[in-house]
């Protein structure tokens, strides 16, 4: 008899299985030429925001807690990175050793961030916890917003006042220029890279969900008090989930780094950490299929309605706010429930009576 | 000279935070959730004064109590609309959405009043004070900030503590059943509060872009979160603490701007939240719940 995969497994397989074929037709279509610039385009931050929106989901939906520093990480991972990129930009040449080596310094900064911060923080819950990482993803923002560095013969100068201040030599060079950012990063992101690191996260987020760790940290969602009297131990769990997702977050900042010649740290501001949390509710809080599949959406979906571009925000506002009511007002979900039910019923039951009706023959 | 006007600039600033703290201590204490949604309405009542002063030429004073009401019907509303269908949801399901109102207040203001950032003409016609020989200038805005928050404070607490309504608040905020049986409605006491808090909101507005001009959509975030730190400093719940609380956090940031480093004075003032929450997590006048299983 042939062993049955557990339901997991088979989830999970599943998911690889999509992202597979959507990632090869992609692929067919960029090379046969069938894809729209505007398209091609969105490929790298599709899967940006698909590894971001997963790595928050383990915060979220995993451990039950809300964070609102995802931007904060990203910003992180995308500045470490694109700092070594400069560096070594023109003693490694080859991106193939460049890039891989790029993605991993800038995860491990987020994650080494992420574990620092988490230390104090994690002793916090609910709405504690939100607002200091909200006020964590600010400071991490303004701060490198105001960071100068530059490097000459001597080495690297850093400054948080102006450039004036680096005194660097005639043959030095700026790296972080302020609020204008930091420029001149080689533009390694390609889409074959991102979608592999795409299905890479996945892989981590679904081994993790389903390991023991990741029973742990469900347990202390569930109920915090009981898992505590169990033994497990409560703040290491928090701190290896927020890890993590600082991580992973941090992967995401270095491949947005590498698709754009120059970056500012404005760009990892308060919006891009709501915009992450919109795509998590609208995927399912805990699904990671649906995590990317609403990050896709949400990426392509303003892009062809340019008309509604105005209105984006807005929308996403109101996506929070009803997908909440509807998933967690019991009037509202039994509403739904009781007509999916019902439409349910007719395909369940057209499927019986076939399945009778073979068995009969 | 110049740290006894920064000194009475933080007490200016922190008043300010107070009269917002009260309305997230309030809500906190009652609904038990975070109104991530309070600081725009701050935004919303600076933008209805400015447009009833600039565009529609009303006096001051009438426009400061239309903010009032405005912010107070809009407050209700939120929690109508927003927050009253999950009284029983989870709590992260009501920080979502609460997020979700505030995100959604702040591009509504962005589409509704324009994207540029309006100057705000102070509605404040306090006179100078001037000391030691016009060493320390104290504003106006600085000395209505003050008297308007203590003034709040007391007035609140007589409310809370003296009246029949405030004595229901003060019930549901102990256990929503047990005042439920005693005969108090405790979605018209949640009413209550958030109209009161959102009323304060808008007083907190006004003080807020007077002092500080420039009025945008994002106006009342960051305030708001300070607030926020400020209520959880005093100590959640309590309406002296809020006091205390805001004093504490508006002096902190205005002598961390002027003596460490301008950039970093948002984070000092994040930083003594989690020290706060780290050595006494219930606040300066916090009462210790017991967590039970």
């Amino acid at each position: 008899m042939k062993k049955k995969l557990n339901v997991q497994t088979r989830k999970s397989f599943v998911t690889y299985a999509l992202l597979l074929i959507v990632i090869i037709a992609v692929e067919i279509m960029v090379n046969t030429g069938n894809i729209s610039s505007m398209l091609q385009g969105l490929l790298v931050p599709i899967c940006v925001y698909a590894i971001l929106a997963v790595s928050l989901n383990l915060t979220v939906g995993i451990l039950g807690e809300l964070s609102l520093g995802q931007a904060g990480f990203m910003c992180i991972g995308a500045y470490s990175s694109a700092i070594f990129s400069n560096l070594v930009k023109d003693s490694i040449t080859e991106p193939m050793i460049r890039f891989p080596l790029a993605i991993i310094i800038g995860g491990i900064c987020a994650a080494v961030f992420g574990i620092i911060i988490g230390i104090p923080v994690l002793r916090l819950r609910g709405d504690y916890l939100a607002i200091v990482t909200l006020a964590f993803g600010e400071i991490i923002k303004n701060v490198f917003a105001a960071l100068y560095i530059g490097y000459d013969s001597a080495g690297l100068h850093i400054s948080l006042k102006s450039q004036g201040d680096l005194n660097l030599a005639s043959d030095g060079k700026m790296i972080i220029n302020g609020a204008l950012g930091i420029s001149g990063t080689p533009n390694d992101s390609t889409f074959e890279i991102a979608a592999v690191i795409l299905f890479i996260t996945l892989i981590i987020s679904y081994n993790f969900i389903n390991s023991r760790t990741g029973r742990a940290v469900m347990s202390i969602r569930d109920n915090r008090i009981a898992a505590e009297s169990v033994g497990i131990n409560i703040t290491k769990y928090k701190l290896i989930t927020f890890g993590l997702t600082a991580f992973l977050a941090g992967v995401a900042g270095v491949l947005y780094s590498h698709n754009f010649y120059s970056l500012q740290a404005s760009k990892f501001d308060y919006n891009l950490s709501i915009l992450v949390l919109v795509f998590v509710v609208l995927g399912g809080i805990g699904s990671v299929r649906g995590s990317v599949i609403a990050a896709a959406v949400l990426t392509m979906l303003p892009e062809y309605l340019r008309s509604i571009n105005k209105y984006r925000m807005l929308f996403y506002a109101v996506i929070l706010i009803v997908m909440m009511i509807c998933t967690s007002n019991a009037t509202v979900r039994n509403f739904f429930v009781r007509n999916f039910e019902k439409l349910k019923g007719l395909i369940i039951k057209k499927k019986s009576a076939g399945e009778t009706a073979k068995e009969g023959e | 000279m110049a740290f006894l006007e920064n000194l009475i600039n933080g007490i200016s600033l922190g008043s300010i935070y107070a009269v917002i703290a009260l309305g997230y201590t309030l809500v906190y204490g009652i609904a038990k959730m975070l109104n991530f949604a309070h600081g725009d309405v701050i935004m919303v009542g600076g933008y209805v004064v400015f447009n009833a002063i600039v565009k529609a030429n009303l006096n001051p004073w009438v426009s400061v109590a239309l903010a009032v009401v405005a912010c107070t019907v809009l407050g209700i509303t939120i929690e109508k609309v927003a927050y009253k269908p999950l009284r029983k949801a989870s709590s992260l399901s009501v920080l979502i959405t609460a997020i979700g109102v505030s995100y959604f207040l702040q591009n509504m203001a962005l589409l509704v009043f324009g994207e540029k950032p309006v100057t705000f003409t102070s509605v404040i016609d306090i006179p100078k004070i001037s000391l030691f020989d016009g060493k320390v200038v104290i504003k106006g805005e600085t000395t209505a900030a003050i008297i308007a928050s203590i003034l709040i404070v007391i007035g609140l607490s007589l409310f809370v503590n003296h009246t029949q309504k405030g004595r229901a608040m003060l019930a549901v905020s102990e256990d929503k059943d047990a005042a439920q049986l005693m005969g108090i409605n405790v979605n018209s006491t949640i009413s209550l509060t958030f109209a009161i808090g959102s009323g304060l909101a808008a007083i907190a507005g006004v003080l807020l872009c007077s002092s500080y001009p420039i009025l945008s959509n994002t106006t009342g975030a960051m305030p708001g979160i300070k607030a926020f730190v400020a209520a959880v400093l005093g100590g959640i719940g309590s309406i002296p603490g809020a006091m205390i609380g805001g004093i504490t956090i508006g002096v902190i940031e205005i002598l961390g701007r002027a003596y460490i480093s301008p950039q970093l004075a948002d984070a000092i003032v994040f930083a003594v939240l989690i020290l706060v929450l780290m050595v006494k997590p219930t606040g300066i006048l916090g009462k210790k719940i017991n967590e039970k299983v």
